[in-house]
Formats: C-alpha cells, structure tokens, sequence
C-alpha cells in the first residue's frame, strides 16, 4: 500500500513539475516561433541560443514590484490568479501520459487516476478555469478588467457548448468517458487489425474540438479577453509581478493540457504506428509511447503559436457568430452524421 | 452617367463563394506562408558582435586631426562654424605661447572647440570649409546618451590621441586627395 502511494506521489510531482517546465519553456517556444515566423532570431542572450531566458523571466516577474489597487477587493484579487493556475494544473491528473511500465514484475500505469468519467472531469475543471479570469477581473476595479472579464466569460460559455457536442460523437463511437480506454480504442495495428486514429473517422469533429479549443484558451483568432489593442490587458490590466506571470502562466498550462486532450481523444495519445509489430518489449513500447505522446502535444502547442502569429483578431460579434450560428450547428450535424453511420454499418 | 477622369471603378461586391465562406482553404494559405517564413534566412544582426559595414561615403562623428608630429592643426579660423548649416559648432580662440610649439601647428589655436551632435546634421560641410586639413568625418558613430548636455562634445572627444590616430582614409581616398590639389577650383582655394 505504502509503495502504492510513493508510487502515485512520484508521478503527481514529475507530472506537476513536466507541467511547469512545459510551461516556462512554452513563453521561450512562442517568442522564438514569433521571431522565426518574422524573420528575426528572438530572444538570444541567456544561455546558447537563449534557452535560460525563461529563467531570467521568472526571476524578473519575482523582483518585480507588486502592486494591488486601492479600489480592488483584495482578497479576490488575490484568489483570482491562484484559481487560474489551480484549475490548469487540475487537468493534468486524468491524462494519461503513458502506458503500463512493468518494474520487478509491477504494474505502474503511467496516469494519475483513471476517472471512469475522465472526459467529464477535463471539461468541468476547464470550465472552472474561467472563473480565475471572471473574478480576476471584477476584483480588479477596472472597466477594461471587467470588459476583458465578461467577454472571456461569453466566450466561454459559447463554445463550451459546441466543444462538448463535437465530444459527444467521439463518445458514440469509443463508447465510454475513460481516457484511458479511449486511447486504447486507437492502439495501431494490434494482432493483424487496424485502428486507425480517431481523426480519421471523425474530421469535423476534429476541426470543430480544435477551433473551440482555441476559444478555450483564449488564443489568437479568439485573444479577445486580453486584445491588447482594445483592453490594454484584458483581465489582467491591474496585476502586475508574480500574480501577472500566474495568470500567463496558466494560459500557457492550459495550452499543454488542451494539446494534451487533442492529441488523446484524437490522435491516439500515447500509441505510434506499428507499435505493437515491431516485437518490442513492454517497457520499450510505454517510453517510446509517452515519447510519441509528447512529441503530438509539442506539435500542437507549436500549431497554436503558429496560428497565433498568421490570424488576426475577430470581432466579437464574428466571435458569436462563428459560435451559435455555425460551430453549434455543425457539431449537431456531425452528431447526427455519426449516428446514422453507426446504425448503417451495424457499430452501436 | 460616365465619369470625367475614367478613373472610377463600379464595385459589386460578389457573394462569397462556399470555399471562401468557410475560410479554411484561406487559412491553410496563410499558415502556408508563415510556415515558409519559420525556415527564411534570417534578416536580423547581432549587433555587438557583428556589425553592418558602413557605406564607403558615410559621414560619421568628427575628429579633430593632428599632424604628424602630434601638434593640433586646427587654427581656430572659424570657418566651419560659419559654414555649418545646423550652427553646432563653437570655439574660442587662443594665442600659442612660447614652449608649445609642439602642442599646436599654428600661431592660434582653439582652446575650446564644441560640436553639439544633436544639432549637427552630418553633412559634412566643416571639412569641406576647413583650409588647415584639421576636421573630417570618420566613419564613427556618435553614441547615446541620458541627457543633452552629454551630446555637446569637446575637445576631449573630439581631438585624436596622438598615439592612437584615427583613420580617415576611407572617405579620403587618393582621388578624393587628388581633387582637392586642383586649386584653380574655387572649392579648393
């Protein structure tokens, strides 16, 4: 039992602490991506080729001085950021980040819990996340917080309807909310069968999880809750120092954590093609697994700031609009579509 | 009714088409174009440790030349400042004492000489005026500072070392030295 919950402590600290670094290095990641992107070199003074930049951010976020306004609710202000960051880092408990590694004849599943309901859990705890920004901003006293507050709040709300219903036929067809057994349902080229990822039977699925995706995390096309140009900064005007870096922080978390979703429910998280024909052992399979299941989310946390620096901002009456008028309807199509499929080739 | 220059252009705004409504083959362009940018040659220089080499003809921060053996040419005749278009320069003019002979070439000689770099526009008109050969523009850039007064250089800045000499040769090139010995000229006199 004991060894159980060393076990269990191991994983939540390495985990807790991937996601941190992952973190940090995603700010280097974006500012090189943007640099790159337009034609620049970015940030390449700390270290060889800059990499213990995030470092010295961090260092300068702490020395920075704090300022909480006069006219704020402090002790909000102060629980905003702790929320953002705390519902971030919750999502990372379901994921599973690997397969079984076998030590001494043990099992350890690389995940920290397996929820029956794991899809379920995700969504209420990012659904909770906006409430760091909502209170954030309210606490803040401030009518560009506020705005920021109560569009990230609209936002969210808009397209965590069509993110649950573009879910809902990926539920259809794997049948069950574990994360686990949703990757499992994708394991490639088991015993001579193809399982082929769940892209491939559900594109507009695909398409619709990954455009709400962004919403969720507030990204450029949908940055609207901090557009700088209109809202200073958004929710996050009035913080300054460490409570300022929680809130970047948490977007940047939040990134990894939705890049870590996608790449489970559709491109078969921790399986890579032939992994079960090239005779390797258990082990090897589960690290090159997690390997593989890195590498997907390290490409779509890269797709997000390559979109981020190619699309302009929407307006918020697009934002809306693209929304309830077209990203809800089409995920009840494809709700619709995946049912009749299934019922015609004889899947339910 | 037709217009009178012809220039006007009659707009009807076409219905998109479905393609273009639903954007992705637009945006599939877009990240199209900034994937090729993440792998262009990079257009950026790092600057301390690499430096963009100036044109042969740029006209830089001034140096006030001594001669050979390390006496100021300058005489303090005043010409550049009547000849800068900006007024940037000043000086006051002192007579050479027995003794120093080989401080200073000349009888006089400037005891104080001031450019102010923020109202010099570099045009190079000093050197031009100057008979004595003692001001050019060198191929050095003239540095930041906090406040105005730290932009009004003396002859502490101005005057080169008489052991490390600054080069003036680039724009003083054998032509250009050549052309300034026609003295029927009257830009050479």
């Amino acid at each position: 039992m004991t060894s159980f919950f060393i076990y269990k402590a191991i994983l939540v600290v390495v985990v807790f602490g991937i996601m941190l670094l992952a973190a940090m290095y995603s700010t280097y990641l974006e500012r090189k991506v943007a640099a790159f992107i337009q034609d620049r070199v970015g940030p390449n003074r700390a270290g060889p080729f800059g990499i213990l930049q995030p470092l010295a951010d961090g260092i300068k976020m702490f020395m920075k001085e704090e300022i909480i306004p006069e006219v704020a609710n402090k002790t909000l202000f102060i629980v905003g950021p702790c929320i953002a960051m705390l519902t971030a880092i919750m999502a990372g408990v379901v994921i599973p980040w690997g397969g079984e590694l076998v030590i001494n004849g043990v099992p350890y599943v690389l995940q920290i819990i397996d929820f029956d309901f794991g899809l379920l859990y995700v969504f209420g705890v990012v659904s909770l996340g906006v409430y760091g920004i909502m209170i954030g901003g309210w606490a803040s006293n401030n009518k560009f917080s506020l705005f920021g507050a109560i569009r990230a709040s609209a936002q969210m709300i808009s397209y965590e309807i069509a993110m649950g219903l573009s879910i809902i036929a990926l539920i259809m067809m794997t049948g069950t909310l574990s994360l686990r057994e949703i990757v499992e349902f994708q394991a490639g080229g088991t015993g001579g069968t193809w399982n082929f990822w769940n892209v491939v039977y559900q594109p507009l699925g695909f398409l619709l999880f990954l455009v709400c995706a962004f919403a969720e995390c507030n990204r450029t096309p949908f940055d609207l809750p901090e557009s700088e140009t209109e809202l200073v900064g958004g929710y996050h005007t009035e913080y300054s120092s460490m409570k300022l870096g929680f809130y970047l922080f948490a977007e940047y978390i939040n990134m990894f954590i939705s890049s870590a979703v996608i790449s489970t429910l559709y491109f078969g998280g921790t399986n890579f093609p032939f992994m079960n024909d090239l005779g390797l052992s258990q082990n090897a399979i589960t690290i090159l697994g997690t390997l593989a299941f890195f590498i997907k989310i390290g490409f779509f946390v890269f797709f997000y700031m390559w979109i981020r620096w190619t699309l302009p901002r929407f307006r918020y009456d697009q934002l809306m609009y693209l929304g309830w008028r077209v990203l809800i309807p089409l995920a009840i199509a494809n709700v619709a579509i995946t049912g009749l499929v299934m019922i015609l080739t004889d899947r339910v | 009714m037709k217009s009178l220059t012809g220039k006007a252009k009659v707009l009807d705004n076409p219905k998109m088409t479905f393609l273009e409504r639903i954007y992705l083959p637009a945006i599939i362009g877009g990240i199209t174009i900034t994937l090729r940018h993440l792998f262009k040659r990079k257009t950026t220089i790092r600057y301390p440790e690499q430096k963009r080499t100036f044109s042969p003809v740029w006209r830089g921060m001034h140096v006030l030349k001594r001669d050979d053996n390390g006496a100021e040419r300058c005489t303090a005749c005043g010409l550049c400042a009547v000849a800068c278009p900006a007024e940037a320069i000043t000086m006051t003019a002192a007579e050479r004492k027995p003794g120093e002979e080989k401080l200073y070439r000349e009888e006089k000689y400037a005891a104080t000489y001031e450019i102010n770099m923020l109202r010099c526009i570099f045009c190079g008109l000093c050197e031009e005026a100057c008979p004595k050969e003692a001001i050019f523009l060198t191929d050095r850039l003239v540095s930041t500072d906090y406040a105005r007064d730290g932009f009004i250089y003396g002859k502490d800045k101005l005057v080169e070392s008489v052991d490390n000499r600054v080069d003036v040769s680039k724009r003083q090139s054998p032509k250009v030295l050549e052309f300034k010995k026609i003295k029927h000229l009257r830009h050479n006199r």
